[in-house]
C-alpha cells in the first residue's frame, strides 16, 4: 500500500501495538533541557530506575542561561541556577552527555541537534519542548513531550502513542523577492489557525519548500506546533544529505553510504492518502507580521490592524482582548506601529543563515537611535561562525548588541525580558501575552523584517529597504 | 498517579478560546524542580495585579469558584508549550477535569499523565455547561469516568468519549513506565532488529 513519509517512519518504530491502536514507539534520539527534565530524573531516582540509553540522549541548558558575554559570572537568579545545576548533576549521575554553559557547542536544543548531526532522517526524536518539531526538516519524526513522557523515554527509550492523522501542506511555485521561510510558516498558520493541525502530522512539500535551504526548512517545521500539529515533516533530499555530511555525530564511512541509501527511501509514495490537504501558492505569500497575541493573528505588512467585528464566534472577544493587550487601534496601518526593541534569535531564526540575512538588510544602515536591538545566536558555534565570516563585526557596528547563545528573549526565563508595555519586533515563534516579559508586546516576523524594523523604528516592509 | 473515577464539584466557566500554556502558568514559575506548589500561580497574569494582589473579579478569586474542581473552557485549550507545569498547576489548584470543544495535543496528553481528565464535547454541549457553570456555587457537576457521563446541576446528562487505554490508566492510577518495562523483551528484540537494519543508529 502507498505510504506517506509519516507512515513509513511510524511503521519502522512500532515496538508493540495493542488492539485499540495504542502503540509503543521506539525513540532514536532524546534531547533534554533544564526546564522540563528535573522532575523526570527525580522520578527515575525515586523508582530506582536508570536511563536505558544514555548514548542516545543529550542534555543542554538553554532556557535559563543568561546571554551576557561574561559567562564566567555564573547565573545570578537563584532558581535558574538551581535548575541548571540540577541538569548538570542529573547528566553526570545518569551518564548523559551534556553541552554545558562554557562549551562552545552549547545553544538552543533545537539548533544544536542538527548542527551536531544528532538529527537524522528517518529517526524518531523527542524532547520536553514543543518546538522539537524543528527536526522534522530532516525527515525525522520529531515532537514535543511532557515531563512524564521525558521520564518514560529515559527509562524505556519508548513512548506510548497513538498514530496521528496525515496532513499535507503544499506550497507551489516560487516565493517572491523579500519573502522568506518565516513568512511561509506564519502564512500557513494564518490559513489553518492555531488549531488547524491538531491531531495531525504535517508534511510540507511543493516547489517552494524544496527550494528552501535546510535552515529555512527548519524555520517552517519549527512552527508546525503553532499550527497545532505536534510534528512537521519535510522529505530528505540531496540538500539534507549535504548538510549532514561530516557533522560530528553523522554516520561515517560505510555507515554513511548505508544511511544515505536508506534515507533515499524516505518520501511519500505516489497515491498515498492524506486526511487533509492544504495548498498555498508561493506567489501569493507576502512579508507578514503578527498584530495580536496568537500566531494566527498574522497579516501582510501592507495591511491595517483588523476590527474585532471582522471575526466570527469566540474570535471576536479574543481579538478585542488581543488589541487591548497590544495597545493597537483597529484601522491603523501596521507600518505605523512603532517599536522599542528588536530581538533576533530563537530556535525559529537563530541560525547562521538568519544572521547573514540580517547583515544583508543592514548593509549601509544603522539601528535607529534609542532602540534596543539584540542578536542572540542559536548556539556558540553559530556565534563563532558569524564572527569568522565578519558578520558579527558588521552587526555590532550597525548598533546591535551581540550576545551569547540561548533562548534569551524568546521567553524571558533568563534576564532578557521586555518591560511592561514595551513593543518588540521578534524573530521568535510565540506572541502570547507575557511571553517575552510581563505585559510585553510581541510582533512576530522574519529576520529580514526585524532588521528593517531596526532601521526605521517601526514595523516596516523590508522590500522598501533591501 | 492519582486515580480518577467519579468527581463531583463546582465547575468554573472560562469562556476564552486559545487559552495558552503561558496563560495557565507563566514562565517565571517553570524554574521549579518540583511538581507541587504551582496552584497559587495558576493563571497568574489574569489572577493578580501588578502589586501581586488578587484581582477581585477574576473568576477563580471569587468565593463561589475558589473550590472549583472542573473548568469549562473555549476551543484549543492548552495550546503552546509542552510544559507539564500547566496540568501540575491546575491539579495543585484542585482542578481535576477540563471540558472544552478542543484541546492542544501535548496538553491533552499531559493531563492524562497527571490524573486530570480532559473531555472534548461538541460546542453546543460546552455552551450548555458554560451556562450551568455561570451559576456560581450552585454549578455542581458530576463527571463519572467509568460510565462516561456528565450530570449537570439540573440532573440532565451528557455522554462523552474517552480513549479506552487512557481511561483504564486513569481509573486505576497506573504507573505507565512500570507497564512499559514489562515489555522489556519486546523492546530488546526491536533493538536487535534495528541494529541490523540501521546499524548507524545502534549506540549513537
Ligand atoms: S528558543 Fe524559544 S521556542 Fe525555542 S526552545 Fe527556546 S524558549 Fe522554546
Amino acid at each position: 500500500m502507498a505510504k506517506t513519509l509519516y507512515d513509513k517512519i511510524w511503521d519502522s518504530h512500532v515496538v508493540h501495538e495493542a488492539e485499540d491502536g495504542t502503540c509503543l514507539l521506539y525513540i532514536d534520539r532524546h534531547l533534554v533541557h533544564e526546564v522540563t527534565s528535573p522532575q523526570a530524573f527525580e522520578g527515575l531516582r525515586m523508582a530506582g530506575r536508570r536511563v536505558r540509553h544514555p548514548e542516545s540522549t543529550i542534555a543542554v541548558p538553554d532556557h535559563n542561561v543568561p546571554t551576557d558575554v561574561n559567562r564566567a559570572a555564573g547565573i545570578e537568579d537563584e532558581q535558574s541556577r538551581i535548575q541548571v545545576e540540577a541538569l548538570r548533576k542529573n547528566a553526570k549521575d545518569f551518564g548523559v552527555e551534556i553541552f554545558d554553559v562554557a562549551d562552545i557547542r552549547q545553544g538552543i536544543v533545537h539548533i544544536i541537534g542538527p548542527e551536531q548531526g544528532l538529527t537524522q532522517p528517518g529517526m524518531t526524536i523527542v524532547c520536553g519542548d514543543s518546538h522539537t518539531a524543528t527536526h522534522g526538516a530532516f525527515g525525522a519524526l520529531a515532537h514535543g513531550i511532557g515531563t512524564s513522557e521525558v521520564e518514560h523515554v529515559l527509562a524505556t527509550q519508548t513512548l506510548i502513542q497513538k498514530k496521528s492523522k496525515n496532513m499535507k501542506v503544499e506550497v507551489t511555485g516560487t516565493l517572491p523577492v523579500g519573502v522568506t521561510a518565516k513568512d511561509v510558516t506564519l502564512s500557513i498558520i494564518g490559513e489553518t489557525g492555531t488549531a488547524g493541525g491538531t491531531g495531525h502530522v504535517i508534511e510540507y512539500c511543493g516547489e517552494a519548500i524544496e527550494a528552501l535551504s535546510m535552515e529555512g526548512r527548519m524555520t517552517v517545521c519549527n512552527m508546525a506546533i503553532e499550527g497545532g500539529a505536534r510534528a512537521g515533516l519535510i522529505a530528505p533530499d540531496e540538500k539534507t544529505f549535504a548538510y549532514l555530511k561530516g557533522r560530528p555525530r553523522s554516520p561515517k564511512g560505510e555507515d554513511w553510504e548505508k544511511a544515505v541509501a536508506y534515507w533515499r527511501t524516505l518520501f511519500t509514495d505516489e497515491g498515498a492518502h492524506y486526511d487533509r490537504v492544504l495548498t498555498l501558492a508561493a506567489e501569493k505569500i507576502a512579508p507578514v507580521v503578527t498584530w495580536g497575541t496568537s500566531p494566527e493573528d498574522v497579516l501582510p505588512i501592507t495591511s491595517t490592524v483588523p476590527h474585532p467585528e471582522d471575526f466570527k464566534g469566540g474570535k471576536v472577544e479574543a481579538a478585542r482582548r488581543a488589541l487591548d493587550y497590544m495597545g493597537l487601534t483597529p484601522g491603523m496601518r501596521l507600518q505605523d506601529v512603532e517599536i522599542d526593541t528588536v530581538f533576533i534569535g530563537s530556535c525559529t531564526n537563530g541560525r547562521i543563515e538568519d544572521l547573514r540575512e540580517v547583515a544583508r538588510v543592514m548593509e549601509g544602515h544603522k539601528v535607529k537611535d534609542g532602540l534596543r536591538a539584540m542578536i542572540v545566536p542559536g548556539s556558540g558555534l553559530v556565534r563563532a561562525q558569524a564572527e569568522e565570516e565578519g558578520i558579527a563585526q558588521k552587526l555590532i557596528e550597525a548598533g546591535f548588541d551581540w550576545r551569547m547563545a540561548g533562548c534569551s528573549m524568546c521567553l524571558g526565563m533568563n534576564p532578557d525580558q521586555l518591560a511592561p508595555g514595551e513593543r518588540c519586533a521578534s524573530t521568535s515563534n510565540r506572541n502570547f501575552e507575557g511571553r517575552q516579559g510581563y505585559k510585553g508586546r510581541t510582533h512576530l516576523m522574519s529576520p529580514a523584517m526585524a532588521a528593517a524594523a531596526a532601521i526605521t523604528g517601526r514595523l516596516t516592509d523590508v522590500r522598501e529597504i533591501a | 498517579m492519582e486515580k480518577f473515577t467519579k468527581l463531583t464539584g463546582v465547575a468554573a466557566p472560562l469562556p476564552l478560546i486559545n487559552v495558552d500554556t503561558d496563560m495557565i502558568i507563566p514562565k517565571q514559575f517553570l524554574k521549579t524542580i518540583k511538581r507541587t506548589g504551582l496552584g497559587k500561580s495558576l493563571f497568574h497574569e489574569m489572577r493578580y495585579d501588578d502589586e501581586g494582589e488578587e484581582i477581585e473579579h477574576f473568576l477563580l478569586n471569587t468565593p463561589a469558584y475558589r473550590e472549583a474542581k472542573i473548568l469549562i473552557a473555549g476551543a484549543n485549550f492548552g495550546c503552546g508549550s509542552s510544559r507539564e507545569h500547566a496540568p501540575w498547576a491546575l491539579m495543585d489548584f484542585g482542578i481535576r477535569c477540563i471540558i472544552a470543544p478542543s484541546f492542544a495535543d501535548i496538553f491533552f496528553n499531559n493531563c492524562f499523565k497527571n490524573g486530570i481528565l480532559p473531555i472534548v464535547l461538541p460546542q453546543e454541549d460546552v455552551d450548555k455547561l458554560m451556562d450551568d457553570a455561570e451559576r456560581g456555587a450552585n454549578a455542581t457537576i458530576t463527571v463519572d469516568l467509568e460510565e462516561q457521563v456528565i450530570t449537570g446541576p439540573d440532573g440532565d446528562t451528557i455522554a462523552f468519549e474517552v480513549d479506552p487505554f487512557r481511561k483504564h490508566s486513569l481509573i486505576h492510577g497506573l504507573d505507565e513506565i512500570g507497564l512499559t518495562m514489562e515489555k522489556a523483551d519486546a523492546i530488546a528484540d526491536f533493538e536487535a532488529e534495528r541494529a541490523a537494519r540501521t546499524p548507524w543508529l545502534a549506540g549513537a
